[in-house]
């Protein structure tokens, strides 16, 4: 271990990082352009940012070593004892149960809030989403950059559907699913022998395909301006609206329009569920072991007898389906839908929601959906350091705990005992 | 023939400005073997500071253009390779040994960090300014009236392509940082051991990468007269494909697949629809990554177990 540095150090780095701030600031802080009114860009200084940026990072830097010597070059795994991590597990075996009765019980609680139910949809939207693409990233380990196009192909399907031959939400929720699948499949198949990153970068040009697409086959999508008037869901066929035959008339009581957010949020609860049950289900099956296998070890994989391309290809088809059930969900809940909600943005915050649950953990995602989007809210006011922040938080994240919040990524199956190995076995030319 | 000739023109003009972006991807990728993902937002950046310093230069009175030129050109590569050391200082180097996806999730971030920090810094707006260069060459007219123009500034985006590219392979070839550089490349703990700073050549990398990306982006606020926030991205990811149709992590084809993109897009735009240029290009690199993956010159993978 390196001696402690003592205050002149400290100083001295916490100088350089100012003077390094200060020559990147200087031009894109210090000075701001504008077009003028008569389309001749002007500029004028700002350095009071400036130098209240650079005195921040200044300052910064001073408290970051003295932290550094304060906890240690290793503290952050430390931080951690067995004692804390006993009853970490504790309350993890309790908080799915708990979690699970309060969202059930959210429109009960919050009937009044408009803000907050139509909040807690978003939250379960993005939990939904980051479940299905658990299946591809978290268990399958395919990097997978362009999910938003399934939930965009799900969006349109349902849309396209409903607005054109007027298909019930019901009806198309599944041919969304199935839809979605189909393309999953369909990229799928290009990507097989490709792993890690040339497939994140593949995976992300086919959203922007699909994007750009819908964006310029105007006759069928409507272009730019999208599609509207998507009909809103009905109680298995009875609409949810003051009507003589809405579901209020018939059931004797008031109308309120709260009953539709209610609605929804009792819908899309009920399609996370199902994702999540769909997904703990699979892991026990074959395929599911397969998936983890392949994520662990595609060589080992495929000497052990396992068809990667159907293990590859069902899990983009099994993630593609539920993001297109959360597509149709979107559709149906937003009545408008536009190639504007389905931007490389998009698959960003999912991707990280996954990454930041845990790659493989459902309650995990589901506590990263809840941070994430509630993080969202909170910079609501914030609007253009949102994404600031976002991507800040992300690079931070990735240093910091690059395992995610809740690091379980254990295979489903393994050797209840660890088998020692002596060491003349495992000398050269043995095994 | 005559609209096919000021087509080439077009595309190797374009060709020239993703070739120089693609080398930054090509070169980290070789070395570090990661996607630097923040690489088209450090173009961008690039190209706000050319404009930045333009404007300045010109309210001190400036008129001589060379002198504007060089001074912006060597303003701008100064610190966009400065933010490209920083990036790696930041986001990358104390990732470098994690698990493989968190470099590229870093540099997702840190792609997010750099559009919306020059969007929050510099408005939304699209900043055009007035065209510095102008003139240029009628190199040949029909007898219908059509005229193949060779523009001045297409002259000079090329011009400074070649230079830039003679420069830099004089650099990876012949010099002490360049001989770094490949044996870092081929084994890092092997350098590592020979007496090789490993940190400062993969830092070195990405300064250099970010110099040329700033190049890139002072040529294209030149020849297309505007800069956005939002500009590097789909430049980025055309860059990428780019790369890798040349075969990533190799130099002389970075630059081939760079022509090869500007091309295609140009032509595509010419004679099919401009809408699905993006399309084109993006299926390309779908097809050169099934069909070729180790793209025109790169070698194949051998795969170690």
């Amino acid at each position: 271990m390196k001696a402690k540095p003592g205050i002149p150090s400290i100083l001295k780095t916490a100088l350089v990082n100012a003077v390094i701030a200060l020559v990147l600031f200087s031009l894109m802080v210090g000075i701001r352009t504008e077009a003028g009114s008569d389309g001749q860009l002007t500029y004028w200084t700002r350095f009071g940012e400036l130098a209240s940026l650079v005195a921040a990072v200044f300052g910064g830097s001073i408290v970051i070593e003295l932290l550094r010597q304060w906890i240690g070059p290793t503290g952050a795994e430390k931080l951690v004892t067995p004692a804390v991590q006993s009853g970490m597990s504790l309350i993890g075996r309790y908080l799915a149960p708990a979690l699970l009765i309060f969202t059930v019980l959210v429109p009960v609680i919050f009937y009044d809030q408009r803000y907050i139910l139509d909040l807690a949809i978003l939250v379960l939207t993005y939990v939904m989403l980051g479940w299905g693409l658990n299946v591809v990233v978290g268990l399958a380990g395919l990097l997978d950059l362009g999910y938003v196009a399934f939930y965009a192909v799900g969006a349109y399907s349902y849309g396209l559907l409903a607005t054109n031959f007027g298909w019930s939400f019901w009806i198309c929720l599944p041919l969304a699913g199935i839809l979605a699948a189909f393309w999953g499949v369909l990229l799928g198949f290009p990507v097989l022998r490709l792993r890690g990153d040339y497939l994140a970068i593949v995976t992300l040009a086919f959203g922007e395909i699909i994007r750009l697409v819908i964006i310029n086959w105007q006759d069928l999508t409507g272009g730019p301006n999208g599609v509207s008037g998507i009909p809103r869901p009905t109680f298995f066929g009875i609409p949810l609206d003051n009507s003589d035959d809405g579901l209020a008339a018939r059931l004797g009581i008031e109308y309120s329009p709260t009953h539709r957010i209610v609605f929804l949020f009792y819908v899309i609860l009920a399609l996370a569920l199902l994702t999540n049950w769909a997904t703990i289900r699979l892991r026990r099956l074959p395929i599911g072991r397969a998936w983890e296998a392949l994520r662990e070890d595609e060589v080992a994989c495929r000497a052990l007898g396992i068809n990667t391309t159907t293990t590859k290809l069902t899990a983009f088809a099994t993630g593609a389906m539920f993001g297109g059930f959360a597509g149709a969900f979107f559709a149906t809940r937003q009545g408008f839908i536009s190639p504007e909600s389905f931007t490389f943005q998009e698959s960003a915050l999912v991707l990280a929601i996954v990454v930041l649950g845990g790659m493989g953990s459902q309650l995990g995602v589901a506590l990263a959906a809840l941070a994430m989007i509630g993080g969202f809210e909170l910079f609501r006011g914030l609007e253009t350091y949102r994404m600031l922040v976002f991507g800040m938080a992300m690079v931070l994240i990735m240093i910091w705990r690059p395992r995610g919040l809740i690091g379980h990524r254990a295979p489903t199956v393994y050797l209840t005992k660890a088998q020692a190995i002596s060491s003349d076995l495992v000398k050269e030319g043995h095994g | 023939m005559d609209y096919f000739a000021q087509q080439l023109i077009n595309g190797l003009v374009l060709g020239s400005i993703y070739g120089l972006i693609a080398i930054g991807y090509t070169m980290v990728y070789g070395i570090v073997g990661m996607i630097n993902f923040a690489h088209g937002d450090v173009f961008m950046i690039g190209g706000f500071i050319a404009l930045i310093t333009f404007l300045i230069l010109i309210s001190f009175g400036l008129t001589a253009i060379p002198v504007i030129l060089l001074v912006v050109l060597l303003v701008s590569m100064a610190i966009t390779a400065l933010y490209g050391w920083t990036i790696e200082r930041i986001a990358y180097r104390p990732l470098r040994h994690s698990f493989r996806l968190a470099p590229m999730l870093s540099a997702i971030g840190m792609s997010f960090v750099l559009t919306n920090y020059s969007q929050v810094t510099q408005g939304a707006r699209v900043k055009p300014i007035p065209p510095f260069i102008t003139g240029g060459y009628t190199l040949h007219e029909s007898a219908d009236g059509f005229v193949i123009q060779l523009s001045n500034i297409q002259i000079m985006v090329v011009v400074t392509t070649i230079v830039l590219l003679a420069l830099f392979t004089w650099l990876v070839s012949r010099t002490r940082l360049g001989r770094d550089m490949r044996a870092c490349e081929q084994d890092q703990t092997m350098a590592a051991l020979l007496g090789v700073d490993v940190d400062r050549t993969i830092s070195m990398t990405f300064v250099i990468g970010a110099a040329l990306a700033a190049v890139a982006g002072l040529m294209y606020l030149l020849y297309y007269g505007l800069v956005d926030f939002f500009m590097g991205f789909v430049a980025g990811i055309k860059a990428f494909t780019a790369a890798v149709l040349g075969g990533i992590g190799s130099l002389p084809g970075a630059m081939l697949g760079g022509l090869a993109i500007g091309l295609i897009e140009t032509f595509w735009s010419a004679y099919f629809s401009v809408e699905y240029k993006d399309v084109a290009a993006f299926s390309i690199l779908i097809v050169v990554l099934i069909f070729m993956p180790t793209g025109l010159l790169g070698r194949p993978e051998v795969e170690k177990v």
